[in-house]
């Protein structure tokens, strides 16, 4: 049997993010499609509200280069910028303050990168960015490492919901460490949304396993064969997922427990 | 009675997306963006490091020679 989109609602609680509710809990990036076709549909297929996008110089020599927002409608979807590239607190801001200027709202997902080979995030700068902007009423969501200190003093810092790698950026890994996520989610008041490392539909599913709120990725679809499948497969698995730590699985057991009656055999 | 020996470039030299760029003396920002064929409502402007929240101030902002400035919009990212 297939859940409805209506009957999933009554199956889950509302996802709610800084006072805001949202109706799906994946979330999805914009970046690396052959297409602004494909990406359209690949995040159509998705199902999801928010979508991230960078923020750039336009490209003054090249009339072709048109931003996301001649293929992306802001009512339609939920624009939250990123600050991807940004290393240092200082940049970080600047990247919010402008993203913002854009006038659509002021919700941001703070990135500061701490190194360039492995893209891991330095917590110290991006828990410095994180308390300025939201004592300018930024509703930060911050990207952070599955650290849980980390996460702690992000939320301390005034961060909307916490986002905690669930392997590097771009990886396709899935999740490394599940007892760090879960810990983080039990800890923090604040939701928790796993960000980055999601590499197919059965990743997808693992990390909302683990009780989180949400899961945002980018590459895992539009770095897939079929974005638009992979979409729908990733829609489909944070759904699963979502319910099935709902539901809460069955004790694990080292041995086997028939299903079938033991009594009743012919012969004995 | 003499002239002042300031006088009035013809154009301006700026630094616009970190290229040497130059336009006519008297330019606002408004000129700037539709000479460059960019859409107000669709890039964010920082102006000598300043952002520019208010587009509607864009027509009486003037520049000046060796102004610097930054023009962003939103592209595909994750």
């Amino acid at each position: 049997m297939t859940a409805s989109p209506v009957a999933l609602e009554a199956l889950d609680t509302p996802f709610v993010i800084g006072g805001r509710e949202f109706r799906s809990r994946l979330m999805v990036g914009t970046g690396k499609y052959a297409s602004n076709q494909q990406m359209i549909a690949a995040i159509e297929a998705s199902g999801a509200e928010v979508v991230t996008v960078a923020v750039r110089r336009v490209d003054l020599d090249r009339t072709k280069d048109e931003g996301i927002l001649y293929h992306l409608d802001p009512q339609r979807f939920m624009l939250l910028a990123n600050t991807a590239g940004c290393f240092t607190a200082d940049d970080t801001i600047r990247y919010a303050r402008l993203a913002r200027a854009a006038g659509f709202n002021e919700w941001v997902k703070l990135e500061v990168i701490g190194d360039q080979q492995t893209l891991l995030p330095d917590a110290a700068a991006t828990i410095e960015a994180t308390r300025v902007l939201a004592a300018e009423g930024f509703k930060v969501m911050a990207y952070t490492n599955d650290d849980l200190i980390s996460a702690l003093r992000l939320e301390d810092a005034g961060a909307v919901c916490v986002m905690p790698l669930a392997s590097p950026i771009g990886s396709g890994l899935g999740m490394l460490n599940e007892f760090a996520i879960r810990t983080i989610k039990h800890r923090l008041s604040v939701p928790v949304i796993v960000d980055a490392g999601v590499g197919t539909a059965s990743d997808a599913a693992i990390v909302m396993e683990q009780g989180v709120d949400g899961v945002l990725m980018n590459t895992g679809i539009a770095a897939a064969q079929d974005p638009i499948r992979m979409a729908t497969a990733m829609r489909l698995a944070v759904d699963a997922g979502r319910l099935a730590y709902l539901a809460g699985r069955m004790p694990r057991r080292e041995v086997a427990v028939p299903s079938s009656p033991t009594t009743g055999m012919l012969d004995r | 009675m003499t002239t002042p020996l300031v006088h009035e470039p013809s154009a301006l030299a700026l630094t616009v997306n970190g290229d040497p760029r130059s336009v006519a003396a008297g330019s606002s920002l408004s000129d700037l963006l539709a000479s460059l064929k960019l859409d107000p409502r669709l890039v964010v402007v920082e102006h000598n490091r300043t952002i520019l929240r208010d587009r509607d101030a864009y027509p009486s902002i003037a520049l000046a020679d060796g102004d610097v400035l930054e023009i962003v919009h939103f592209v595909g990212g994750g």
